[in-house]
């Protein structure tokens, strides 16, 4: 069973029509890279899959393990599994980021979860990724800069352990030893943890260390192209224009 | 005769109060109040005095509505049994219970072996830790201040700091005042644990005047804390206290609070330091609970580089109206001042800021800035900032700041995406909110503050 069907999905936001007609599947341990010019409807999309309220999906469906998940709000969709990396990560002032990622795997667990256990779990997550101690106790992305604020989203996903992720731009304002960083916490849940991946990138650069099996790419939000690796090295070499034309 | 109160006060059943005032008052019960605590003459002659400057003020309406407020069913004085207890074993069990309600974490208790505890209006035991003792602190509660320490309690007392004439409420503590506690820190010594004190008031319309006096000498530091909880009544009862604090040449004094009366309490406070040369005045505060609360700390600034931090966070949940904020008066040169008052409104809630900060015409290089924050949970709420800033010198500055927000929904949507329940995450945006109040309150307390809040949220 596919883990994630989109079918012909339509979706709105404040009345302007931008997704329109868009069909994506992804099989338990696919990674999907997604391309697609600047307001091609890319993150619209990573929202209408997470259910943000604002974004009306007028068409079309969304379907988790078989089942359509457009009812469910938000948070039940996280609890499903389904993890969304923010291209923009908001800022929340006075909320540690160990406090809320506490709290976020009680969610998860449905129960308590040991204060001193967790710690320790998440020290080891953040060390894997070099992330210093410090970054713990500081509020959520709050003065963070570019990349730690990516970085802090991949940690969450490593302690969250989702079944399918959607990463969107993880890779942007990320320098090369954070890239590395980054991509290698990712494959560790790929290969460790059987973690799905929709990858949404500008650059072929991050597909190089998390490759993927299909890359889609996306205008005027319809998927206008899907193929595999070669794809994105075509478009790295020639740009969008060749894809508009066909 | 019986005391036509007398039915009306069933509820604490395992109360024992040895005496019960009558409602109202008169300067007869000002006479008792003053016989049953054994005070000297001038004590006496100064509530007789106070009581005439309150008949002769009117109730300010520059504020909250205090129509309702009928000082003819006011309980002015009870007495709890004459007993001090000096170990924690023989602290009343209906306290312990309190405590207990409190959810006050075990490692808390131990600060509590050292406590200055009201119940009722007077403490019911001291226990000052020896140190303390050896290092010349005295930390007592004030009915005993006003036997053995008559000396700095003529000079203190309701003079140069907050007088009778100050304000109505001011005149009426001071001819009704009962306990509170006394803190005297001698030149030099620096009080490394706070000393902390839990009020509690348990019958109904009955008015809870207690009085704290802290001194500071030259140098001295000292961390105050004090916090208060009440069971629910229906009849309107008041809470009017009076805190000076005296921070002199180079010393340093922390006020903490939370507060947390039942929602019918009028909570009227005279609060204010005097902050002689480079003297440091900290208010932290935290106010919940109570119908009507007008609370504005006030720091008087007459030292050359005296500075004043005021932090307060106030909750004003349904039926509540929270009229809080800071008065600093900078008077001298290279004073400083920094405001942050912060509330939250809920469930038609009213939450204002009142404040005022003046810098004098002598107060060169003198600087104050103000920030309100004010976070709005629902759409019945009301939120108003009323600053009020004069400045009589060009020399100096003065920034104001305010925002009101609302709870963010991208917040709301960032954080429910890993699969934390909108309650939840809308409880971490409040918490996130309190948090600069919290964290400078200690452990046990900021632990109880928010729980008071997740409280209040649930509309418990
Ligand atoms: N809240 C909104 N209000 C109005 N228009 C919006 C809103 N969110 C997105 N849009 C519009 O929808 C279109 C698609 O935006 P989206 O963010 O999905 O693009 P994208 O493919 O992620 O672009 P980029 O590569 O720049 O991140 C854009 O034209 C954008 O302006
Ligand atoms: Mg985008």
């Amino acid at each position: 069973m596919p883990l994630l069907e989109i079918e012909a999905l339509h979706v709105e936001i404040e009345g302007k029509k931008i997704i329109n007609g868009l069909d994506l599947t992804i099989n338990p341990l696919e990674v999907h890279a997604l391309m697609g010019p600047n307001g091609s409807g890319k993150s619209t999309l990573s929202y209408a899959i997470m259910g943000h309220p604002r974004y009306k999906v007028t068409g079309g469906d969304i379907r988790f393990n078989g089942a359509s998940i457009l009812h469910m709000p938000v948070d039940e969709r996280a609890r499903l599994g389904i993890f969304l990396g923010f291209q923009y990560p908001m800022e929340v002032s006075g909320v540690s980021v160990e406090n809320f990622l506490r709290t976020a795997a009680e969610a998860k667990e449905r129960k308590d979860v040991p204060i001193l256990a967790f710690h320790r779990a998440l020290l080891k997550r953040a060390e894997a990724m070099s992330i210093p101690q410090s970054f713990l106790d500081r509020y959520l992305n709050e003065g963070f800069s570019g990349g730690e604020k990516k970085r802090n989203e991949v940690l969450q996903m490593a302690v969250l352990v989702p079944k399918l992720a959607v990463l969107d731009e993880i890779d942007s304002g990320l320098d090369i030893d954070a890239l590395r960083l980054v991509a290698e916490g990712v494959n560790r849940l790929i290969h460790e943890d059987r973690l799905s991946l929709l990858l949404i990138t500008h650059y072929q650069r991050v597909l190089e260390y998390i490759e993927p099996g299909f890359v889609h790419i996306m205008v005027g939000g319809r998927i206008v192209k899907s193929g595999g690796y070669e794809l994105a090295q075509q478009l790295d070499k020639m740009g969008y224009e060749w894809v508009r034309e066909a | 005769m019986t005391d036509p109160a007398e039915g009306i006060i069933d509820k604490p059943a395992d109360s024992r109060y040895v005496f019960r005032a009558r409602k109202g008052l008169n300067e007869e019960i000002i006479r008792e109040i003053s016989g049953q605590k054994k005070e000297p003459g001038w004590m006496l002659e100064k509530r007789l005095e106070s009581y005439r400057i309150f008949l002769g003020k009117p109730v300010p309406t520059w504020g909250p509505d205090l129509s309702r407020l009928d000082f003819d069913e006011i309980i002015f004085y009870i007495r709890p049994e004459d007993y001090k207890a000096m170990r924690w074993e023989d602290v009343p069990e209906d306290i312990k219970k309190t405590y207990d309600a409190l959810g006050i974490p075990e490692t808390e208790k131990k600060y509590l072996a050292g406590l200055v505890a009201q119940y009722e209006s007077e403490a019911v035991y001291t226990n000052l830790k020896k140190a303390w003792d050896s290092k010349g602190v005295i930390f007592t509660d004030m009915d005993s201040a006003v036997r053995e320490h008559p000396e700095l309690v003529k000079e203190y007392f309701m003079t140069k700091c907050v007088p009778a004439t100050d304000n109505k409420f001011s005149a009426l503590h001071g001819a009704v005042w009962s306990g509170g506690s006394f803190v005297y820190v001698p030149k030099g010594v620096k009080v490394e644990i706070p000393l902390q004190t839990y009020f509690r008031m348990n019958t109904r319309s009955f008015g809870q005047f207690e009085h704290t006096l802290i001194i500071v000498e030259p140098g001295a530091e000292v961390h105050y804390i004090e916090g208060c909880t009440a069971p629910r009544y229906s009849v309107s009862s008041l809470h009017s206290a009076v805190v000076e604090i005296f921070v002199k040449d180079g010393a340093r004094a922390r006020y903490t609070t939370i507060q947390n009366w039942s929602t019918d309490v009028y909570n009227l406070n005279t609060k204010r330091a005097l902050v002689y040369e480079n003297g440091i005045m900290e208010w932290v505060g935290g106010s919940l609970g109570s119908g009507v609360t007008m609370l504005y700390p006030a720091s008087l600034l007459v030292g050359k580089g005296a500075r004043a931090e005021h932090l307060n966070i106030a909750f004003a949940g349904k039926g509540q109206n929270k009229d809080t904020g800071a008065k600093v008066i900078l008077m001298a040169p290279d004073t400083s001042a920094s405001i942050t008052a912060k509330s939250i409104s809920k469930d038609g809630g009213r939450s204002v800021y009142r404040g005022l900060v003046k810098i004098t015409g002598n107060a060169t290089g003198a600087r104050a800035h103000v920030e309100c924050q004010s976070l709005m949970l629902d759409d019945r709420s009301s939120v108003d900032t009323i600053p009020i800033i004069e400045q009589f010198t060009p020399q100096s500055s003065v920034g104001h700041e305010a925002t009101v927000g609302r709870i963010d929904e991208e917040q709301l949507f960032y954080l429910m995406s890993r699969g934390v329940s909108r309650d939840d995450a809308v409880a971490l945006i409040v918490r996130g909110f309190i948090e600069p109040v919290a964290k400078e309150l200690p452990m046990g307390y900021a632990v109880e503050l928010n729980r008071l809040i997740q409280l209040e949220m649930k509309g418990a």
